[in-house]
């Protein structure tokens, strides 16, 4: 008979859990393994609330496993490490993000691209080498193994960086492997959201042009005011996007609800890239004739490895990238959620677990 | 009142031309303009019979302005320079193939890709610059701009590479675009006709691995003993499909008709690439799940520039890559048409234009 989260590690643990598929979260009394030998554990401070959360903690995806606990916008500080952990110790602050392990020797994994492999184990809601279930850093703490830990670079403030863990690596590393990092470089975002408004910061970083395309202009003068982007066109306006015809050289796609995106691959140069990242329920239409004619490519990104995770945390301190956050308690966890749904927040909730969440 | 094609140039022509949405073709005199300065004029000795001739003929793309005499697979031998040519002289072996103009000033053009120049001018079936209609390689004779004219290789057979013009760089280009042409890729090749037979000499010439898919298992034993595909798969069994998911860095997918993109996307492994070379009418659908996962792409591609069909051209004749065809008369063209459509032929048609296409 399979143990209960209670009982099946030695180490007490507490969070917040989804028991059903209502997506409620409650507090919830877990454990987690004790500090292996290649294990950071660390006591969570800070949790960004990223929309994947609410996806599973309702079971949108069908995958998700009760309790989930969510959470995999991870900040903390080490409490105690392995024997054989080299890169960390004692009071080091770090981040986890989306995975917790890997298989480590297909070739994803060595490309140092962990977020590839077909054996990935995400951080919450998946079942770890041990066949227990991923707990999430919606928690008291956490242990991970090392290779999965990164470091808090020093002038990167710890609650509105939360989020880079998967906002962050999730917008970083398509615009550096499609070869949108270049000054110049005209790169066009769709969606103002979590991973929007990090597109474009990230973009603007790079040196880009940014546009930001929009259902509405209801968030014209956030994006050119607030987020810098340089130019700003609504999608559904046909003259709009005429002008901007072939002109982009890439479009970051941050967009989860069903959207036509024959528009978006109007506004695409030849050989222009299209780079889905959020996930449209309904399969997306394309007619050949639009991919044929210019040469151009409809593509996808997930998060990214370990390595371009901690590359991208350096970049974001060196250029001062932090993601707009509203923080909240613990307690609150239910509003927000209800929140993230309406897209009523600018841009990511952040949960100050530390000071907030305390054991039953 | 517009001159009809006999009188609108001073050079008399012949040759086959379609009147109407039947598509039956027979013989119409027109004219060519007085070779320019820059021209190149040149007797036609074959001509490939492409899908799209027939497409043209029937204005199935709807923009047929009739008559249209088809072919843009055009093999010949030159009879006249212009006072400027610098490329060729009388006596040359030349090819023609899908393009005969472009704006030459655009970004496009300049990166000698001018098959995606706004102002690019088809050999056949549209309006050139002076205002009157192109005509194909189902002719006596043509003549066009020395930048659109093709030094054919020595060693090249006239006849059997006459549709690479088309066929060949539609392949070609797509599998060195997208890194499918390193020595060890596994690629794969959807649909064993005239454009995807080309594909399987050409990726094998390139030293990949390659994979058929078709929904003919007749076809196997072409592909495997003739072609020398390393292996087949008949795309309608599911097990065949399931056993090779994951396996492929790229697929070039040859097929007009619809058909799902799915059981392709899951072929490819993380990274890889499926690209579209056959215009499906109806749009794809596409789960962009499919592509986040894996990092997978969806592209097109559309022949290829100037430059790049030389290239091509240079190519094929350095490692024997011809297409496999089947000779016929002029006046055998209506059968063929009717073959082509029911996809009855090993693999292209090739008109014996100097032998067989006599003045009325």
């Amino acid at each position: 008979m399979a143990k209960s989260p209670e009982s099946e590690h030695p180490i007490k643990a507490y969070g917040y859990a989804a028991r059903d598929t209502s997506g409620v979260l409650s507090p919830l009394t877990f454990s987690r393994r004790a500090t292996g030998d290649k294990d950071v554990r660390f006591k969570v401070l800070y949790c960004g609330i990223c929309h994947s959360d609410l996806h599973f903690a309702k079971n949108e995806w069908g995958m998700s496993t009760y309790p989930i606990l969510p959470g995999h916008e991870i900040v903390g500080v080490v409490t105690e490490v392995g024997t054989k952990v080299e890169k960390f110790k004692v009071g080091d602050t770090v981040g986890v993000g989306c995975l917790v392990g890997s298989c480590g020797s297909c070739q994803s994994c060595a490309n140092d691209l962990e977020s590839y492999c077909p054996k990935q184990i995400l951080t919450y809601g998946f079942l770890y080498h041990d066949g227990t279930l991923t707990y999430g850093g919606y928690s008291d703490h956490m242990v991970a193994d090392e290779h999965f830990v990164l470091r808090w670079p020093e002038n990167l403030p710890l609650d509105s960086g939360a989020p880079l863990l998967c906002a962050g690596i999730t917008t970083y590393s398509p615009l550096r492997h499609f070869g949108l990092d270049k000054p110049g470089m005209k790169v066009g975002v769709v969606g103002l959201g979590g991973l929007g408004h990090v597109a474009v910061k990230f973009a603007k970083a790079f040196g880009a042009e940014v546009t930001v395309i929009s259902t509405s202009s209801a968030k014209k003068q956030e994006a050119l005011q607030g987020l810098k982007a340089d130019h700003f066109i609504v999608s559904k306006d046909p003259e709009q996007m005429q002008c901007a015809a072939s002109s982009l050289d890439g479009i970051i796609d941050t967009v989860s609800a069903s959207h036509p995106i024959e528009p978006l691959l109007s506004v695409l140069k030849q050989d222009g890239k299209l780079v889905f990242l959020g996930v449209p329920e309904k399969p997306i239409e394309i007619s050949t004739y639009s991919l044929i004619m210019g040469r151009k490519i409809v593509t996808g990104s997930a998060t990214g490895g370990l390595k371009e995770t901690q590359e991208m945390l350096d970049f974001a301190a060196k250029h001062g990238v932090t993601a707009d956050i509203e923080l909240i308690p613990i307690d609150y966890v239910n509003t927000a959620m209800d929140r993230v749904l309406k897209s009523d927040v600018r841009y990511r909730f952040v949960i100050d677990v530390a000071n907030t969440l305390k054991a039953p | 009142m517009t001159t009809s094609p006999e009188f609108e140039h001073p050079i008399k022509a012949y040759g086959y031309a379609a009147r109407d949405t039947s598509g039956l073709l027979s013989p119409l005199t027109f004219s060519r303009r007085a070779t320019g300065d820059k021209d190149v004029r040149f007797k036609v000795l074959y001509c490939g019979i492409c899908h799209s001739d027939l497409h043209f003929a029937k204005n199935e793309w709807g923009f047929t302005k009739y008559p249209v005499t088809p072919g843009h697979e055009i093999v010949g031998v030159v009879t006249e320079v212009g006072s400027k040519v610098e490329k060729f002289k009388i006596g040359d072996k030349v090819g023609v193939g899908c393009l005969v103009g472009s704006c030459r000033s655009c970004q496009s053009c300049a990166s000698d890709y001018e098959q995606d120049c706004v102002k690019q001018v088809f050999t056949y079936g549209v309006p050139n610059f002076d205002g009157t209609q192109t005509y194909g390689g189902y002719s006596d004779h043509m003549v066009s701009d020395e930048h659109f004219v093709l030094r054919w290789p020595e060693n090249l057979p006239l006849d059997s590479g006459a549709p690479l013009l088309c066929a060949g760089i539609t392949t070609y280009s797509p599998l060195r675009y997208f890194g499918l042409d390193k020595p060890g890729t596994k690629v794969g090749v959807v649909g064993l006709g005239g454009l995807g037979h080309v594909a399987v000499k050409m990726a094998k010439a390139f030293g990949a691995e390659v994979t058929v898919f078709s929904t003919t298992s007749a076809k196997e034993r072409d592909a495997i003993e003739v072609l020398k595909a390393d292996h087949f798969i008949n795309s309608k069994d599911e097990h065949q499909m399931e056993a090779a998911r994951g396996t492929l860095d790229g697929i070039i997918d040859t097929v007009s008709g619809d058909h799902p993109m799915a059981p392709l996307l899951n072929a490819l492994t993380p990274h890889g690439k499926l690209v579209l070379v056959g215009a499906p009418e109806s749009p794809l659908e596409v789960a962009a799940f499919s592509l986040i996962m894996g990092r997978k792409t969806i592209a097109g591609s559309n022949i290829g520039g100037i430059k790049e069909t030389q290239e091509m051209l240079d190519f094929a004749a350095e490692h024997g890559i011809t297409a496999d065809i089947e000779i016929i008369p002029i006046d055998y063209v209506n059968k063929a048409m009717e073959r082509l459509v029911k996809s009855d032929v090993r693999y292209r048609f090739v008109i014996d234009v100097g032998n067989s296409m006599k003045a009325e």
